[in-house]
């Protein structure tokens, strides 16, 4: 038995890196730092060694060659889900460049909303320790914190030291929209925050009132979405009184249509503070399981975040377009090849064409797929990459346990080099 | 295997050889002697270089290559790529190319012209993962990168501290080795934080709001620090005012401050502006000419700037911000970053018709041309940001051909035309001084002890021209290029995919220097010591990478 510490975790998203996991042969167990979303995902039990296809068991070897067999004689395949590490999705894009796939990241409609904002009007963002160490006004637009990332308050906010804050007890929350689930984001001398609740569907009018309220501009009206004008006027103000006023979003739980308009809207008024002379940052929360990872290395390997097509030899971004589980029902695809090694519940859609699943251990299918190869999860069976949310912090991954599961680039790569052999034939 | 250049016309000023015919021997990667006559040593390979030019292969000492602000760039520009597919080849990879190309097109196009080495400038120490990732997906080239210091809360805390400058040699010693980088860069020192504390500009001698330190005190303390660790490459560094009209005073007060100590001034010609004549915007080029011919500490790359799209992406997020209204198309990214740094990104069309811009482009030539030892000033658009690495050539041709410069003299904005001396310069580079600006200054530059010369012993990075009246055309399309003796480029075509090292230098430092870091770390950061320091393994464990130690000065290896 080793207890390992030290371990950074590629599931939550903000780049947790000081759990303390004992490996019992291929068992873990999470001692210290776990929480909600770490802890299972770290203790989750082998179950399947053995690649399947059509539900026998077979050989890697075996595995590999039908998976590339069917991607070959496909016209058009779509590799889907493309969660793993830096290096699975090296491969991911190697496969695709080689088989003129498209490759379309499982969170894509969501991180979708940022890049719309961001590949048309930019934005102005901050990172982890910044936050830690300046923030001192925490706005929550439309997300609930402590459930998107339950330790985030005891890890970045009200921690014990902060290096520009003589009491980071004394930070100012604000919640726009949602409320909180629980009483994380309420600071260790018992100030509660302050709760702005509204529907998601008023936050788009919520915004534009607020942005009027930085310019100065005139507003006849005394509520916005049931919330009196001067509760926004606070808040206005509260925003050009802060020293490091940070506005928060989660895309995914901006699940509403035209959100990027909202997520548009926080990023302007960030930007609009700092040209009025006072500094505020925009602060997205995501990366979780591999979706910041996806989105990095294809923006070095193609130019384009993680929904981009191959079939013309070169890749081609539309954010709409190349939406995989579109493409899926729109019967635009022939081969589905999904890619999870994160989330074992995370299983391929069963699209009724020919499906190759290199999944974590233990996935469970609605429909056993033509070729299954169970990979190691990266960050416990082998070591890797993984970025955390703010797109800046790559993890180094360890390896806790021999598994003798092979990673997903292994098999990807695999893959590839049959592909190339077929090409040359 | 052995193989045989024969009869080129060589540029090898590394070891004092000016177009002189004489053959070259490759074997296992490297050059090597020529073998006695009759030692019946047989020749596997034999090239023809008769009338042909042969350098060694062309080494970017700035580029923008691999980190966050380059994938940023990237991602921000999706209508920039669409115009510039690259489609997969039999033994390429396919992506995009432009402004800011995806890694294995940078590669790619790099090994095209002629090059064979390109080192990234700012790798943020947090970051510098990603910087070494995006490089490992860079094929051919060998790469490295500078580490960025200056901003980070950790030096400005042990300069309030007065820690001494042992204690600051440790700190730098130890960051650079726990990022891998082979040189130490610092960006507007100390203005990237105080734009954190919501300053929005910073002079060479004005504090920080909260550290009671100014960039002069970290210019100083960081130069002090490289040479003393015996750091081959002069602290990199990228000045105070970037662009800012009257900039020169400022350039000529760092390079008189760092007290003749060794400093790269990096693309000088954003740092070279007066605010003179009817624009308030003039040139300072003569005057910096001046500084650097007088004061043989200095080097700098210029940055020129090239008209056409490009995209901005630095360090600086102080005066990235600052000009974010001439982001065009208009749409902007900034970076606080980690207590480590910042980022600004922000694209931008320079046009000759736009006085300022005409006047930029006609400064950086200007600077070229008035800096006398082509040893110490090299040839960078400071990629992407003046203009895209692949304009090289073109630039090559206007430092090469002064009718080609005063024809395109001719045709941008009239005002600009009235306030530089560039039509009454005549210098033309020779293709020694091409050669020592892109080869052997380079690698002397840089630090690497066995890149950028032709003489034996040195790893065979060869290109073979043919020489072209048109330099434009003679540098865009070498006949060959060896990369570590295997003929990677063929007819300006990649033939072969290999991979590069990663340059590096391993200074000491006194391993106690982790006690007060890890407490730091622990205390303020957000991820552990141990998990900060990049492994070598993360470099080898693809059966790619490699790493490659270079000697420091005074032979402390």
């Amino acid at each position: 038995m080793a207890k390992i510490t030290e371990v950074p975790s590629p599931f939550c998203g903000v780049g947790t890196d000081d759990l303390v996991v004992e490996v019992d042969g291929t068992t873990l167990t999470v001692k210290e730092n776990g929480c909600a979303v770490n802890t299972p995902a770290f203790e989750q039990a082998i179950s399947d060694l053995k690649p399947r296809i059509n539900g026998e068991e077979v050989e890697l070897e075996q595995a590999v060659a039908k998976a590339a067999e069917l991607l070959a004689n496909s016209y058009q395949p779509l590799i889907g889900g493309c969660a793993s590490d830096v290096n699975g999705m090296r491969g991911v894009l190697a496969v695709a460049d080689h088989c003129g796939a498209v490759v379309d990241n499982i969170n894509f409609n969501a991180a979708r909303r940022n890049y719309l904002t961001m590949q048309d009007s930019g934005w102005m963002n901050t990172t982890l320790a910044e936050i830690k160490n300046r923030c001192d006004l925490l706005v929550l637009v439309g997300v609930d914190l402590e459930a998107f990332s339950p330790r985030f308050f005891e890890q970045y906010i009200w921690c014990d030291d902060a290096m520009y804050l003589d009491n980071a007890a004394a930070r100012q929350i604000v919640y726009l929209g949602k409320a909180p689930s629980g009483a994380a984001s309420t600071s260790p001398d018992g100030a509660a925050a302050k709760v702005l609740a509204c529907d998601d569907a008023d936050l788009p009018e919520l915004l534009a009132v607020l942005a009027a309220l930085l310019k100065k501009q005139p507003l006849q009206v005394e509520a916005v979405a049931g919330i009196a004008l001067p509760e926004l006027q606070t808040l206005a103000e509260q925003l050009m009184n802060a020293k490091y006023g940070v506005i928060s979003w989660a895309a995914s739980a901006l699940d509403f249509s035209q959100a990027e308009l909202t997520v548009q809207s926080i990023c302007n008024t960030v930007k609009e503070i700092n040209d009025l002379g006072v500094r505020c940052s925009g602060f997205p929360l995501g990366g979780k399981k591999g979706d910041v990872t996806a989105n990095q290395v294809s923006g070095w390997i193609t130019g384009y975040p993680a929904r981009v097509a191959f079939n013309r030899g070169y890749p081609e971004y539309d954010p709409f377009l190349y939406d995989g589980m579109a493409m899926l029902s729109n019967g635009e695809v022939d081969v589905l090849l999904w890619v999870e090694a994160f989330n074992s519940e995370a299983a391929p859609p069963s699209a009724g064409i020919p499906t190759i699943a290199v999944g974590r251990s233990g996935m469970q299918f609605e429909k056993e797929p033509d070729v299954f190869i169970p990979v190691g999860t990266p960050g416990i069976d082998h070591a890797g990459h993984a970025y955390r949310l703010d797109n800046v912090v790559a993890l180094r991954l360890k390896k806790l346990r021999d598994s003798g599961l092979p990673s997903t680039a292994e098999v990807l790569n695999a893959i590839e080099n049959l592909l190339q052999v077929k090409n040359a034939d | 295997m052995l193989i045989k250049l024969k009869g080129g016309k060589v540029f090898d000023p590394a070891a004092g050889v000016d177009g002189k015919t004489q053959d070259i021997y490759i074997q296992d990667g490297k050059i090597v002697k020529a073998p006695k006559q009759d030692a019946g040593v047989k020749i596997d390979k034999e090239y023809d270089l008769q009338g042909k030019v042969v350098m060694a292969g062309a080494i970017d000492m700035h580029t923008h290559i691999g980190g966050g602000k380059g994938n940023i760039a990237r991602i921000l520009l999706p209508e920039d790529h669409r115009a510039d597919p690259v489609v997969r080849g039999q033994i390429t990879r396919s992506g995009c190319g432009h402004v800011m190309p995806s890694t294995y097109v940078t590669g790619y196009r790099y090994a095209e012209m002629g090059y064979t080495a390109a080192f990234e400038p700012a790798v943020l120490p947090v970051n510098a993962r990603q910087a070494h990732m995006e490089m490992g997906d860079t094929p051919i080239l060998d790469k490295g990168g500078y580490v960025m210091l200056g901003s980070d809360d950790y030096l400005l805390r042990m300069m309030t501290a007065n820690k001494d400058q042992q204690a600051i040699n440790d700190y730098v010693a130890w960051t650079l080795q726990a990022a891998k980088g082979i040189g130490i860069k610092v960006v507007n020192a100390g203005g990237i934080n105080a734009f954190k504390f919501n300053q929005r500009q910073l002079d060479l001698d004005e504090k920080n709001v909260y550290y009671d330190v100014s960039p002069r005190q970290v210019l100083q303390s960081l130069a002090t620090a490289v040479n003393q660790l015996g750091i081959p490459h002069p602290l990199h560094v990228h000045g105070c005012n970037l662009g800012v009209p009257g900039n020169v005073e400022t350039t000529l007060d760092t390079i008189q401050g760092i007290g003749g100590l060794p400093m790269h001034l990096t693309h000088i010609q954003f740092h070279s502006y007066g605010a003179e004549g009817d624009f308030k915007f003039s040139s300072g080029a003569a005057q910096i000419a001046e500084a650097i011919n007088k004061n043989k500490n200095i080097t700098a790359d210029v940055g020129q700037i090239l008209f056409g799209q490009t995209v901005t992406a630095s360090g600086d997020s102080m005066h990235q911000h600052a000009n974010h209204q001439f982001a065009n198309p208009s749409k902007w990214v900034c970076m606080d970053i980690e207590c480590d740094a910042g980022c600004g990104v922000v694209p931008f069309k320079y046009r000759d018709q736009n006085f300022v811009n005409a006047l930029q482009w006609a400064i950086g030539l200007e600077i070229f041309l008035l800096v006398d030892d082509p040893w110490r000033v090299f040839l960078t658009t400071d990629h992407p940001n003046g203009a895209p690495f692949t304009s090289y050539p073109h630039l090559i041709r206007l430092l090469m051909d002064k009718s080609f410069r005063n024809d395109m003299l001719a045709t941008i904005h009239p005002e600009a035309q009235k306030m530089t001396t560039l039509a009454s310069i005549d210098r033309e580079y020779s293709l020694q001084e091409i050669a020592i600006m892109t080869r052997a200054g380079a690698a002397k530059l840089v630090g690497l002890h066995d890149r950028g010369g032709l003489s034996s012993g040195n790893w065979a990075d060869i290109t073979v021209y043919t020489e072209h009246e048109d330099r434009q055309r003679m540098f865009e399309k070498p006949d060959y290029v060896f990369k570590d003796g295997q003929l990677v480029v063929k007819d300006g075509e990649v033939v072969k995919v290999t991979w590069g090292t990663t340059h590096i230098v391993k200074p000491d430092y006194d391993a106690s220097v982790e006690k007060d870091l890890k407490k730091y770390f622990d205390r303020y950061l957000t991820m552990k010591l141990g998990n900060f320091k990049i492994s070598d393994d993360e470099f080898t464990e693809d059966g790619r990478g490699s790493l490659t130690e270079h000697p420091l000065k005074g032979g402390a290896a």
